[in-house]
This record gives C-alpha cells, structure tokens and sequence, in this order.
C-alpha cells in the first residue's frame, strides 16, 4: 500500500427538503455500501455517536438512518478555533432489494456504524432449471 | 423571558458559536497541514484548553499523539479493508496515513495533556502551564 495522505472531507448538511421543524443543522454521514448475494451492508461515519444512540427503521422502502451526538459533553467549553461543525446525523436510502427487517444487524466501532441488511428470500437471484 | 431549556436551541446556539470560530486566527496560523485530516476543534475550558478532532474509523492502536513544548503532533492510519467479492455501490469513505501538528499560542504543560478516544473523536485535555496563568496583581 502506497502512503496516501488523507484530506478532510467537508461534512455535508441534510438537504433542506429532509429536514424536521428542529432549527439545529443535521449532517450526512460519509456511507458506503456494498452488496453481497445474501445481504447490503452500509458503513456510515458518524463520529460522536454512541451506539445506543443510533436508530434505524425502514418504511415503505425507505430506510432512515439517524444518529444523535451527546453534545452535553462541550458544555462549559468556549471554542477559540474551529475546522468542523458538530450535529446529529440523518440519511435516508430507498431501498431496491426487499430487507429482511427483523435480521438487520448493527455494530458501532470507532464512531463507524456497520448496518448489514439481509435480503429477503424471495428477492435473492433464483437458479431455474431447465426441464 | 423565562422559556424552558431547549435542547434543540441549545445545539443550534452552539452550532453558531463553531461557526463563528471558523478558522479563526487565535492559532495564528500555527497547525502544519489545515485543510489535512482530521479536523481540529479548540475550546477553552477555564483556565485550559481542549481539541478535539474527528477520526471515524481510526483504530486506537493505529493513533498516535506526541506533545514537545506547546506543539502536539497526531499521526497514524485510517485502513478501510472490505472483504473480496462484493459489488460496492457507493464509496465515500477515504483511507490513508495522517500527520498534523497543532501548536497552540499559549505555554501548556505538555507531561500532563491527558487523551481520550471514544467514538471516533479524541479528545486532548491541555493544562496551562502554572507559570503562564495569569495572576491577580494585588493594589499596595
């Protein structure tokens, strides 16, 4: 692996049209997803949140990701410089595969949220045979 | 106005005091690599300061943090390791080697900066120096 000096990547707000009646500013969190035969797995940055504050759910092929911070930890600090904002964490997928809602699995390890959503049996590619 | 605590309003008010520190110039231009990974945040607590930065997906053992005078340095890898055999259908995430330094326009006592990782985000607890804090001169 050739050293590759990592840049910042601006945190991007939630899209106004997203957004709830809460004045407080909501970022995206940096995702990937990747699909395998049985299951899509997203992996979402979300810094500051800790695992019992991340929620899940999944309505009408929609799946929404929400993250809250605990920003009751900055209280009596006075920022004298900063390079990045901080807020919850919310996005939203629709979703092209049926999700096996009950199977979602999620795990949170250094602010990285794994969300590994198995497909349904009916929406898994089927072998036919030829009579 | 006697109005309840708002949570909600809380965060907003403190989104808008970052923003306002945006880059300012209390560093002086004083940390190698803006710009660079991980971003920096500085606060003043009392009489000492704390940065925090943001490093979803650094393992705690690939971190490293060294103070000499009032400079701290930070430095180490983000890996990002998916198994082979699936098909990825949105990347984001970036990977790599970090190096930053941080060097604040106050004397700090750099034996006692005190480091926490939790979620992604380190936090560098920085005393003043004794020395540097400032005294109440006493009027004869």
């Amino acid at each position: 692996m050739s050293p590759q000096e990592l840049q910042v990547q601006e945190k991007r707000e939630v899209e106004k049209k997203q957004e709830s009646t809460v004045p407080a500013r909501a970022f995206l969190p940096t995702t990937d997803i990747f699909e395998t035969e049985h299951a899509l797995t997203m992996i979402m940055e979300m810094p500051g949140v800790d695992k019992s504050k991340v929620d899940v759910s999944v309505e009408d092929g929609v799946l929404t990701i929400q993250g809250q911070i605990d920003f009751t930890k900055y209280e009596g600090m006075q920022p004298v410089y900063t390079e990045y904002n901080i807020g919850h964490y919310r996005r939203s997928f629709s979703l092209s595969n049926k999700i096996d809602q009950g199977k979602i699995r999620a795990e949170m390890t250094d602010g990285v949220l794994t969300l590994v959503l198995p497909k349904m049996e009916e929406a898994k590619p089927r072998k036919i045979s030829i009579a | 106005m006697n109005r309840r605590y708002d949570p909600f309003d809380a965060l907003f008010d403190f989104q808008r005091a970052l923003e306002s520190r945006l880059e300012s110039d209390w560093l002086r231009g004083a940390t190698a690599g803006t710009g660079a990974f991980p971003p920096i945040n500085v606060f003043q607590q009392g009489d000492n300061l704390v940065a925090i930065l943001e490093l979803p997906g650094v393992n705690k053992n690939e971190l490293e943090i060294q103070a000499k005078d009032n400079t701290i340095r930070i430095s180490g890898k983000k890996v990002i390791a998916y198994e082979g055999g699936v098909s990825l259908h949105r990347r984001e995430r970036h990977s790599g080697m970090f190096d930053r330094t941080l060097t604040v326009p106050i004397q700090i006592d750099a034996d006692r900066i005190k480091a926490e990782y939790r979620d992604g985000v380190l936090a560098l607890f920085i005393p003043r120096a004794e020395g540097d804090k400032p005294r109440t001169i006493a009027i004869n």
